[in-house]
């Protein structure tokens, strides 16, 4: 069952000005509950005007998005509803901290729904838990903490309003190699022990390629193509000639197959690689 | 939105006007600030009117945006009209009901002062319009530049001036964007009761304040990074050089102004 879906979506900004643009342009998409979805693009492809349109921050200039099958604008005051079920992470999210202590930060969006006290503090403290900050943390001011630990701070800010469908854009971008593993790996557990729907964000299709169950791609305004995983990794030539990065793996897998190696099948983590060789590997000791 | 807000917003274009050296074109709009509040008629206004609407014209930019630059100033021109109407006790007395007036020389002088204010936004927003905030401080420091005699500190005025010029889109966009996040999280800040939509600002103007200092910061570090030690001894990128079609520009202003007197005189 589609949780999310799009039909002939168009945004265009600054209508009837020399800045007119279309950021979006007729795209219809469907999106299962429980899903890991990859959304990628170039910068300027729209992505991001994408995706503020899923929780009705952005109005479609024309078109439809649905939310359990229902036009997310078809009661413009049940908008904030929406924002409660469709949970978005902005790109550099640590922009957004303001409160004294990390508790109250990550209570915000909470507290705007309505919710008791006691379901503020068990939210809080499990999604803190989930992300990874610990409990000694919640009482600190979030503005003497690291640039990693602000990021999570700000993530559980949205996660602790158990949206049904969270999206994060770019969650790991300028963190270092440590700490982009650490968010990844904290999303990564949240989606196992939630279920819900997560949409990714990401320029790097080695963050995504291990882990999302369909790749979204976004190509001047349009959509490239969505997929599974690893059809869209079988496509890996348009892919890096729309300019985009694919993993190394994949195309070192590519010039191997391009030299007479066929494995037959497309590798797009390192993980896979390994298993994939060690048994070639072995077929030849048997032989 | 917060977008839409068109104040010294710059249309890139090569039209005549705006190709006009930056300098001439503040003298120019000082001119014609004179020439709309010299004449005192509306002969002299229709000159004027003449003039804005062909400069208008010239610039090649929509008329859609000189309209939307008068729209934020309505309230205020109401207000205007208003009080001209109802508080002019001169003239002919064209209705009476209890306490309220209305002359036709009130009519006379609301509808004229109307159209004078509508023509002086239009004819200053053509100015930004046409010159981007960089070459417009440039010529103001130009212009400004014979104070430095009495030491009056013209380079890092115009300094100031640029730099803030220069980051007002750039918090626009930052404003905008964490109102999003913020809505995104379930603060009502279009929407709400009054004192919601006050707290909820608290959201908005701490991480505003908080990215501004930062940008502040990593400027100043940028600026001395390239050595930059205010105005002595420092060149430019872009001389400003006048054409003759700078003098043209001046020498009809001048012709538009001096006609406007003597029509001003005449009728």
């Amino acid at each position: 069952m589609a949780i999310l879906e799009t039909q002939e979506l168009t945004y265009t900004y600054s209508p009837g000005t020399p800045f007119e643009k279309t950021a979006v342009d007729h795209v219809s998409l469907k999106i299962d509950e429980g899903e890991m979805v990859g959304v990628m693009g170039h910068t300027g492809s729209g992505k991001s005007t994408l995706i503020q349109h899923f929780n009705g921050l952005l109005r479609p200039t024309s078109g439809k998005v649905l939310l359990d099958g229902r036009d997310i604008w078809a009661d413009k005051d049940k908008i904030r509803d929406v924002r409660f079920k469709v949970g978005l992470v902005f790109q550099y999210p640590e922009y957004q901290i303001f409160e004294e202590t990390v508790y109250k930060d990550i209570a915000f969006g909470p507290r705007n729904m309505g919710l008791d006290e006691a379901e503020i503090k068990r939210r809080v403290h499990e999604t803190a838990n989930d992300i990874g900050l610990s409990e000694e943390l919640l009482e600190r001011s979030p503005f003497e903490l690291s640039g990693g630990q602000k990021r999570r701070v700000a993530i559980a800010g949205v996660m602790a309003m158990e949206p049904r469908v969270l999206i994060l854009d770019e969650p790991t971008a300028g963190l270092d190699p440590a700490g982009r593993d650490k968010i990844l790996e904290h999303i990564k557990r949240y989606h196992q022990r939630t279920k819900n729907t997560i949409l990714i964000v990401s320029h790097s299709m080695e963050d995504i390629a291990s882990f999302a169950d369909k790749i979204l791609v976004m190509s001047k305004a349009k959509l490239f193509c969505y997929e599974e995983t690893v059809k869209v990794f079988a496509r890996a030539d348009e892919i890096s000639q729309i300019g985009l990065d694919v993993p190394q793996i994949t195309r070192v897998f590519g010039e191997l197959k391009r030299r007479g190696l066929d494995f037959g099948k497309e590798v797009y983590t390192v993980e896979y690689a390994r298993d994939l060789l060690l048994r070639r590997l072995k077929e030849r000791e048997v032989r | 939105m917060l977008r839409d807000i068109t104040i010294g917003q710059y249309f890139p274009g090569d039209s005549v006007i705006h190709k006009l050296d930056p300098r001439f074109k503040i003298v120019i709009t000082i001119l014609y600030i004179v020439m709309l509040f010299s004449g005192g008629n509306y002969i002299c206004l229709a000159v004027g009117a003449v003039f804005t609407i062909g400069a208008i014209l010239l610039s090649k930019i929509p008329l859609k945006m000189f309209v939307k630059s008068v729209k934020p100033l309505f309230i205020f021109l109401l207000i205007t009209a208003f009080i001209n109407l109802f508080f002019m006790s001169r003239g002919n007395v064209l209705l009476h009901w209890k306490f309220i007036k209305i002359t036709d020389e009130g009519v006379n002088t609301s509808v004229f002062m109307v159209v004078r204010i509508v023509l002086l936004i239009m004819g200053s927003s053509l100015l930004t319009y046409t010159t981007s905030p960089i070459t417009l401080t440039d010529a103001i420091e130009r212009l400004l530049s014979p104070l430095r005699k009495i030491k009056f500190p013209v380079h890092e005025l115009a300094m100031m001036m640029s730099i803030a010029l220069r980051f007002i889109p750039t918090l626009i966009e930052e404003t905008d964007k964490i109102m999003s996040a913020q809505k995104a999280r379930g603060a009502e800040i279009d929407t709400g009761s009054f004192t919601t939509r006050a707290k909820n600002l608290i959201s908005i103007l701490v991480p505003l304040f908080i990215s501004a200092f930062r940008r502040a910061d990593e400027l100043a570090t940028a600026m001395e990074c390239r050595c930059y030690h205010g105005g002595e001894g420092r060149t430019r990128l872009r001389q400003l050089k006048s054409a003759p079609r700078d003098y043209i520009a001046l020498g009809v202003t001048i012709l538009f102004l001096a006609g406007v007197i003597v029509l001003g005189r005449l009728f």
